[in-house]
């Protein structure tokens, strides 16, 4: 397990505000990631959770190389993908694919399935010869459990779970090792939901895959990851196994955010801890010095606002957390 | 306030009676409400489940009056408040009757709000059209409202346009405005479906708080099964137009009735424990132009035997006292 495929340090992402129309002047910066160190291992699902607004989708886009870091670096087989370039980069793109949230504006309704699923092939040709792509299309079909005689439909002929399987058969074409899912199931209905969340899992066994899989719905993500991360605010703030983060969450945050999943089992009413945060997220183009959480934090202390705290383990938290007052704190269960 | 001919206040608070509603459209008749039945009384909170297209929404702008038409159409059915059928009413009183007597909050609040006007003149329109008060009171009132469902700073805030505020500000300037006229049945449909988590939980906490301080009836649609095991009294679970399961929170949860309830809830992952494969209902919901012969959930049902694929569909049969489920088995999906 200790085989790390995907490794990002120190990575950022800052979006320029600008003003002016013809001298655009920098005025400052939305700082959408803002020092990620992740490790992704072989054959292991990293899941990456927290609220709208806290990078977790940029930071999607970053590892799959369709934005460009500010800063930082991500190491894939070795090789640093923010530094190739050209043939390289090419080339190193192909081991790390991305299926998408919403099934419904990621595929293009004027190409059918088969050129949907195809088209990975154009890009590149090495991986099937030209003669055994419609054949090569029709066995991803079948892995991701639609017909392959649908090959010739529409993406507006299918479900929107079937649609989802398209993107998955697409993120499979180039056998990557490595699949970035952002918000994969969070358009579907639940019934349906489940459908492509086993299908994912059984994909994982049977490739080998690794998977980055963000999402907003906490209760999705602990029954996937292996381990997850906590974003919030451009910055991951609690890291550990899954256990860690549901049962023995140590960040404020972290606590807060599980506190708010509502558990589908009523004889828990009144009998779980809820921790109601007050207000909003701040702006992440003018965030609050020292640590990011404290204006909603019940804990936080002059230290919070001079003392930027870092994700390591702490006295009283066995996995790493970014809070100096770290502690566990079980909100998830009754009691 | 009016009064509504035919008002009896000893008459159950809001009923609906195998409601039918169809879409009639180029592609054919489209059935969104087959016999939807529940009821309604003071301060209880009835949840509404299922997923996208089994009528729920629909459900709710019947009841409101709301349902665009055409191409929707109330085929047949009751929606009574306090013992008088809305669905009989003129134009004129049915507007008496919303935001008065039933309210309702939307999903997404960025475009239920009029862009164009600030918050509080939209607020203080419902006082200066249904109470006729001077543009200087309706402010007020707004600003008074606006404290109400906390919003900080709301005197000056009430002059902000709906943009200006948060996802989570701006339900409640929703939830504001559904609440400014003292209704006593408020719908909410999907009200945090589009929040985060921890701000769910702030709008979750609001709704309770107030419908507690108000005795309302709430009518909570939703397709997620954590909130509506955290909030409701009862549960009206919807498939294919129909209130196929009824029954009190506690019962549903711990032992469903209806196959695809209980399928519904061993499909879902939960957050305080990690569960195996998950179990999958296999195959889609029905198209509503297409509804299968007999029980509409037979195509998908592991329960399914002969009778449930013939007409008529099975009746809604008595589980226990204040429950029901439309399905010939039940008995077999209790596990009696």
């Amino acid at each position: 397990m200790s085989d790390v495929v995907l490794e990002t340090k120190g990575l950022v992402k800052h979006f320029p505000i600008t003003q002016g129309i013809v001298f655009k002047t920098k005025v400052g910066a939305v700082q959408a990631v803002d020092g990620v160190d992740l490790q992704l291992r072989r054959g292991e699902t990293l899941g990456v959770v927290g609220e709208s607004g806290c990078g977790k989708s940029t930071l999607a886009k970053l590892l799959v190389g369709l934005e460009k870091p500010t800063a930082g670096s991500i190491m894939v087989r070795g090789q640093d993908m923010v530094r190739l370039r050209g043939n390289e980069l090419r080339k190193a793109r192909r081991n790390i694919q991305m299926v998408l949230q919403d099934p419904y504006t990621s595929l293009n309704p004027r190409m059918t399935v088969g050129d949907i699923i195809g088209e990975p092939f154009e890009i590149h040709p090495e991986v099937v010869p030209r003669k055994g792509r419609e054949r090569a299309v029709q066995d991803l079909l079948d892995t991701v459990g639609l017909n392959p005689d649908h090959i010739n439909r529409y993406p507006h002929q299918f479900s929107g779970g079937q649609r989802q399987r398209i993107g998955i058969a697409r993120a499979l074409a180039l056998k990557p090792e490595i699949i970035v899912c952002d918000e994969p199931v969070s358009a579907l209905d639940v019934s349906i939901q489940a459908q492509v969340i086993n299908l994912l899992e059984r994909l994982q066994n049977e490739f080998g895959l690794s998977y980055i899989f963000i999402a907003h719905d906490l209760s999705v993500v602990r029954h996937i990851a292996d381990r997850v991360a906590v974003m919030y605010l451009g910055r991951v703030v609690e890291l550990g196994y899954d256990r860690e983060i549901y049962d023995q969450p140590t960040h404020p945050y972290t606590q807060a955010l599980l506190s708010a999943v509502p558990v589908p089992d009523p004889r828990l009413r009144g009998h779980r801890d809820q921790i109601v945060l007050e207000g909003d997220v701040p702006s992440p183009a003018n965030p609050p010095s020292g640590c990011r959480f404290r204006t909603r934090c019940w804990k936080a202390q002059d230290v919070c606002a001079k003392q930027d705290p870092t994700l390591v383990p702490r006295e009283r938290s066995p996995h790493p957390s970014a809070c100096h007052f770290a502690e566990i704190r079980d909100v998830v269960h009754g009691h | 306030m009016d009064v509504l001919p035919g008002v009896d206040p000893r008459a159950p608070l809001l009923e609906v009676n195998d409601l039918h509603v169809e879409f009639r459209t180029q592609y054919g008749v489209a059935k969104a409400v087959n016999g939807a039945n529940f009821w309604l009384t003071p301060g209880e909170t009835l949840a509404i489940l299922g997923e996208s297209g089994c009528g729920k929404s629909v459900t709710a702008q019947a009841i409101m009056g709301i349902l665009d038409s055409p191409p929707g159409f109330i085929t047949k059915g009751q929606v009574k408040y306090r013992g008088v059928d809305l669905l009989g009413l003129s134009e004129q009183q049915r507007r008496k009757v919303r935001a008065n007597r039933i309210a309702m909050i939307f999903q997404d609040a960025l475009s239920a709000l009029n862009p164009v006007y600030t918050v509080g003149f939209q607020l203080g329109e419902l006082f200066r059209i249904h109470r006729g008060m001077s543009r200087a009171d309706a402010r007020k009132r707004s600003v008074d409202l606006l404290e109400q469902v906390k919003i900080p700073a709301a005197k000056t805030r009430v002059n902000d346009y709906p943009h200006q505020f948060s996802g989570g500000m701006r339900q409640r300037v929703m939830i504001a405005m559904a609440l400014a006229l003292d209704p006593e049945v408020l719908i909410a449909d999907e009200p945090t479906t589009a929040l985060d988590v921890t701000v769910q939980a702030q709008i979750m906490g609001l709704l309770a708080e107030l419908q507690r301080q108000r005795n309302m009836g709430l009518i909570l649609i939703t397709h997620d099964m954590g909130v509506v095991a955290d909030v409701a009294d009862r549960i009206s679970v919807m498939y294919a137009g129909k209130v196929v399961e009824e029954a009190p929170v506690y019962d549903i949860y711990a032992r469903p009735a209806h196959p695809y309830t209980k399928a519904l809830l061993e499909s879902i992952p939960r957050l305080d424990q990690k569960g195996q494969e998950l179990n999958v209902i296999r195959g889609l919901p029905p198209a509503l132009t297409d509804i299968p012969k007999g029980c509409a959930f037979n195509p998908r049902c592991r329960y399914a035997k002969d009778p449930c694929r013939q007409d008529p569909a099975p009746p809604a049969y008595a589980v226990a006292p204040h429950r029901t489920a439309r399905c010939h088995f039940f008995r077999e999906v209790l596990g009696e």
